[in-house]
């Protein structure tokens, strides 16, 4: 028997509609899960990316230093790295803020509405990048998966055909938003 | 007898066909039931070539030409469809998604855009151009409709409907290159509009999210142009 190809999923500048969109597969989740093991994700425990992955799924933009570094290492780690959803494909809602760019939000946000303690936090989080970018603009993608989220029929299918071996053709189901 | 023949012949996609005088590929193609995707044309409206989405290759000409201001000549060769072709609609296409802020999961348009189904219809799952997220404004000063530029993709049917259908000249386009955009009479805000005969034509043959009516939130603005060929048949010479 073969062994079962690893599959990695990471939450990177999203909202987690993309896994729950995957969790959305219902019993479908329970026929799929014999095919694979799941090595990373934030709905397991395991917080450190492991050395080599089969297929990674991507949900979410790259909008701060930590999403970049994360980006690099699972790239060199994953065999097959799946930009999940239109955040990861496009900026989509996380880089609604770049025309204004980081500066101007956080002041917005930390700054405007607050009284007395007014200040942008810093300890402990990882800098916003001034512009969201999807994922390619930094990294190889081998495969896209746009729509917010993208349905949990064409997020079966995907999985289906990668780990029977094949690259999924989205042409004509892929849709934006 | 007239000097002119009634039908011209000519080869699309390989397929021998005939089109009347004055009649462009794309209508000729339509009839043939061939495929060429397009955004700034729509039925009832003067063409102007501005999407460049029905680029098609004519045997002999050095650059691909537009299907909808291009007419059919006697023994034309055409092709629709090919690798090149498609190369360069994806290409347009991305052009057109990486210019401005189309963020289609919060567009009012959503699932009712003709840009976004066209994405899907051409099979584009990512852009790789990069996007240049411009700042855009948004004018919300009329009382029924609203302008956002962030969606705008400069087709000109708001211009073309409000001029040839309902007469009143009210928009226009501003400026060059990247720095064109649609504006309401002499760029002042649309709420402020003398021309402005509030009708919404302009409003119904946008093809995105760049023109909606007050009351629509997110994925509500449907559009509906089927009344255009209708105008236009109405006020035909018997």
């Amino acid at each position: 028997m073969s062994e079962k190809k690893t599959l990695a999923t990471v939450w990177l500048d999203g909202c987690s509609g993309c896994h729950m969109s995957l969790l959305d597969m219902d019993e479908r989740l329970i026929e799929l899960s014999q095919q694979f093991d799941l090595v990373c994700s934030p709905l397991v425990d395991q917080k450190i990316f492991p050395p080599h992955v089969d297929i990674t799924l991507i949900e979410g933009a790259i909008g701060n230093e930590e999403d970049l570094e994360k980006i690099h290492l699972i790239r060199e780690r994953t065999r097959i790295l799946v930009s999940l959803g239109d955040c990861a494909v496009t900026g989509n809602v996380s880089a609604l803020r770049n025309p204004f760019g980081a500066d101007a939000v956080l002041r917005r946000v930390y700054g405007e509405p607050a009284g007395t303690l007014a200040q942008v936090p810093k300890i402990g989080l990882p800098r916003l990048l001034n512009r969201v970018r999807p994922l390619h603009d930094y990294v190889h993608v081998d495969l896209f998966v746009p729509g917010c989220p993208p349905s949990a029929d064409s997020i079966y299918m995907v999985l289906s055909e990668l780990l029977a071996g094949r690259m999924p053709d989205l042409s004509g189901v892929a849709r934006f938003g | 007898m007239s000097a002119t023949p009634a039908v011209k012949t000519f080869v699309i996609d390989g397929v021998d066909a005939s089109a009347r005088p004055e009649q462009t590929i794309l209508a000729a193609a339509r009839e043939h039931n061939i495929f060429i995707p397009t955004l700034c044309h729509l039925d009832g409206l003067s063409d102007v070539g501005a999407c460049r989405l029905c680029l098609v290759e004519v045997k002999g000409a050095r650059r691909l030409l537009p299907a909808c201001t291009t007419r059919v000549e006697e023994g034309m060769e055409v092709t629709c469809n090919s690798p090149r072709i498609a190369a360069y609609r994806q290409m347009t296409l991305q052009l057109l998604f990486a210019e401005r802020n189309h963020v289609c999961s919060v567009c009012v348009a959503n699932r009712h855009c003709e840009l976004q189904a066209l994405a899907t219809s051409l099979g584009m799952t990512h852009v790789e151009i990069p996007y240049r997220f411009p700042s855009l404004t948004v004018d919300a000063s009329h009382e029924r409709f609203t302008l956002d530029h962030n969606r705008c993709i400069l087709c000109t049917r708001c211009i073309r409907v409000c001029s040839e259908i309902e007469g009143a000249h009210t928009w226009d386009l501003m400026g060059r290159g990247i720095q064109s955009r649609v504006i309401t009479d002499l760029d002042q805000p649309w709420g402020e509009s003398d021309t402005c005969t509030s009708c919404g034509k302009c409003v119904q043959v946008c093809p995105t999210g760049a023109l909606f009516q007050k009351n629509r939130t997110g994925g509500q603005g449907c559009k509906d142009p089927s009344f255009l060929p209708y105008l236009r048949t109405m006020r035909e010479e018997p």
